[in-house]
């Protein structure tokens, strides 16, 4: 085994062991609520690959399965009366579910469109999402929001950890499916429509099927990903969950870590999120954190097209090939 | 040697009208046939009638004596005819081997795509030693080469190349047509469409002169070559 390979086994065994014992080296609540929040983004972004980076897809619209997920959620706890603790957990893959069965009715529409259209359409998916939340008053509580049951009895260093490994099954969840679709004949069906749709149809790969098979799993974890959020948070409001930063941030965790890549969307969440967190603790409700996104996402197009991974892999190619040759 | 591909009398065209007219051919099984003919004459209406993409107005097209008339290109695909187009085919973002590997996506086989794969890196080095480098890393001759490969991977009867010349430097041209020879010596068909007719004809067990969607001369690749009117209407020859 080459020695790259064996530090990388080392690198992701560290990464994977810190991540378990995250909540036990650092307890208080102020570094375990950032640590829900990264791997909430490390899971969305990866979900999020699935259909963008491997397909060439563009979704602007995946905060719809956020906010259906996290909807789902607060609507079956509040209606079938679960008590607060961790039986509200096992609603979450019902909610993984009902997103799926929504992006599997959005998908069959948008999935008709290519390119820039389809890039609008998702987002016109995700506002009529966030319309029904504020006008099915009803049901949703409309503008005044969506209670969830509240685990008082987590009380003070506690409450945050049950809700970080939550989220952090969850990201393993979309890790390995990412890392399993990226070796199948799935997965390269995907990349192939990726490079060139009407060269795959061309050689065998049912092009419609697959889209919208990758549109569907890549909204699950996305959909199961907000029901934790709106348990942890345990309010939710329609522009709150539906909401196009999310989606924007995904999008922009996995062109700055490399799109389609398994690692990618990872690292993009790990810079990322920590930075834009202290943004908004610093500047509170100005949003002034939305200008550190946009130079972010201007100096990644300018130097950054592929993204971090890609580019670094490139290299590394390169110096390995140098090193080759006499 | 008998026909492997029979076009019989064979009139098609597109919605302007008739591109070939009548149209006779044979295809021998185990040869190289190439077609050589000026632009228009009706090169790339014959494979495309081949492989399915335009149904024949009138006339026969039988693949090992069975008609292949009106099948989808898909069909005709798993009948053993493969083609290779004009253009680049390959996936640029994706991998030589993972674009090798799609040659064979209908193929459910595992065991028997990972033999083909075998077979394919022994017979075409590059795709080994450049498996797991982008497509569009390699050059125009490598791609052409990587091409021929993803070809074989469904172990085809018959194989069709568009122009595989086309935009390449001589050197690597040579190179292009030394692998049609070696895939030809290992027990491929091959149907070669050519603007090169030196080079196309030079390698032909059999060649057609197409004019106006008509056969105007056939016989042995060489004969076709070293045809006096040929050599002066499509090889530059002074009378």
């Amino acid at each position: 085994m080459s020695r790259l390979r064996v530090l990388k086994r080392v690198g992701l065994l560290a990464a994977i062991v810190i991540a378990l014992i995250l909540p036990l080296i650092a307890p208080d609540p102020s570094t375990t609520n950032l640590a829900v929040f990264t791997v909430m983004y490390i899971g969305l972004a990866t979900s999020w690959n699935i259909m963008g980076g491997y397909t060439g897809y563009i979704s602007l619209g995946h905060a719809a399965f956020f906010g259906f997920g996290a909807y789902s959620l607060g609507l079956l706890s509040n209606h079938l009366n679960v008590a607060p603790g961790y039986a509200p957990f096992l609603l979450v893959p019902v909610a993984g579910v009902i997103s799926g069965l929504v992006a599997v009715l959005i998908g069959w529409i948008a999935l008709r469109t290519r390119a820039a259209t389809f890039v609008i359409v998702t987002i016109a998916f995700m506002f009529m999402g966030q319309l029904l939340a504020e006008n099915l008053v009803k049901l949703t509580g409309g503008g005044a929001g969506l209670g969830f049951p509240y685990p008082q009895q987590w009380g003070g260093d506690f409450y945050n950890t049950p809700f970080y490994y939550a989220m952090l099954a969850l990201a393993f969840l979309a890790l390995a499916t990412s890392w399993t679709i990226r070796r199948s004949k799935f997965g390269l069906g995907l990349l192939a429509i990726r490079d060139d749709e009407d060269k795959a149809l061309a050689v065998g790969v049912p092009t419609r099927r697959f889209k919208l098979a990758a549109f569907t799993i890549s909204a699950i974890p996305v959909g199961m990903i907000g029901a934790v959020y709106g348990y942890y948070v345990t309010y939710v409001y329609p522009q709150f969950v539906f909401d196009p930063l999310i989606g924007i941030s995904m999008v922009l965790m996995v062109f700055l870590g490399g799109l389609g890549t398994l690692a990618g969307p990872v690292l993009g969440a790990l810079l990322l999120e920590p930075a834009q967190l202290q943004f908004a603790y610093r500047f509170g409700a100005s949003r002034l954190y939305l200008v550190f996104y946009a130079a972010v996402f201007l100096l990644v197009m300018l130097f950054l097209p592929r993204g971090v991974v890609p580019s670094v892999q490139e290299l590394l190619q390169r110096r390995r090939q140098e090193l080759a040759s006499p | 040697m008998a026909g492997l591909l029979e076009l019989e009398r064979v009139t098609a065209g597109y919605g302007g009208g008739d591109i070939l007219h009548e149209l006779d051919l044979s295809v021998e099984d185990g040869g190289i046939t190439c077609i050589v003919g000026p632009n228009g004459a009706g090169k790339s209406t014959i494979l495309r009638v081949v492989s399915g993409l335009l149904r024949p107005r009138l006339g026969a097209i039988r693949f090992r004596g069975a008609s292949i008339v009106g099948l989808t290109p898909r069909a005709i695909l798993q009948r053993g005819i493969v083609q290779v187009p004009q253009e680049r085919s390959l996936f640029p973002t994706m991998t030589v081997w993972e674009n090798v590997r799609m040659g064979a996506y209908t193929e459910r086989d595992q065991r028997l795509i990972d033999r083909r794969l075998e077979e394919v890196c022994e017979a075409f080095t590059v795709v080994r030693e450049r498996r797991d480098e982008p497509a569009a890393s390699l050059s125009g001759g490598q791609q052409k080469i990587v091409e021929f490969a993803r070809a074989l991977m469904l172990d085809p009867a018959l194989v069709i190349l568009d122009e595989p010349s086309m935009g390449l430097d001589p050197k690597t041209r040579s190179t292009v047509f030394e692998t049609i020879r070696a895939m030809n010596r290992a027990g491929r068909t091959i149907l070669l469409v050519e603007q090169n007719a030196r080079s196309g004809l030079g390698l032909a067990s059999h060649g057609v002169v197409l004019e106006s969607g008509r056969v105007r001369l056939e016989g042995d690749g060489p004969a076709v070559l070293n045809n006096p009117e040929i050599s002066r209407l499509y090889l530059g020859a002074t009378a």
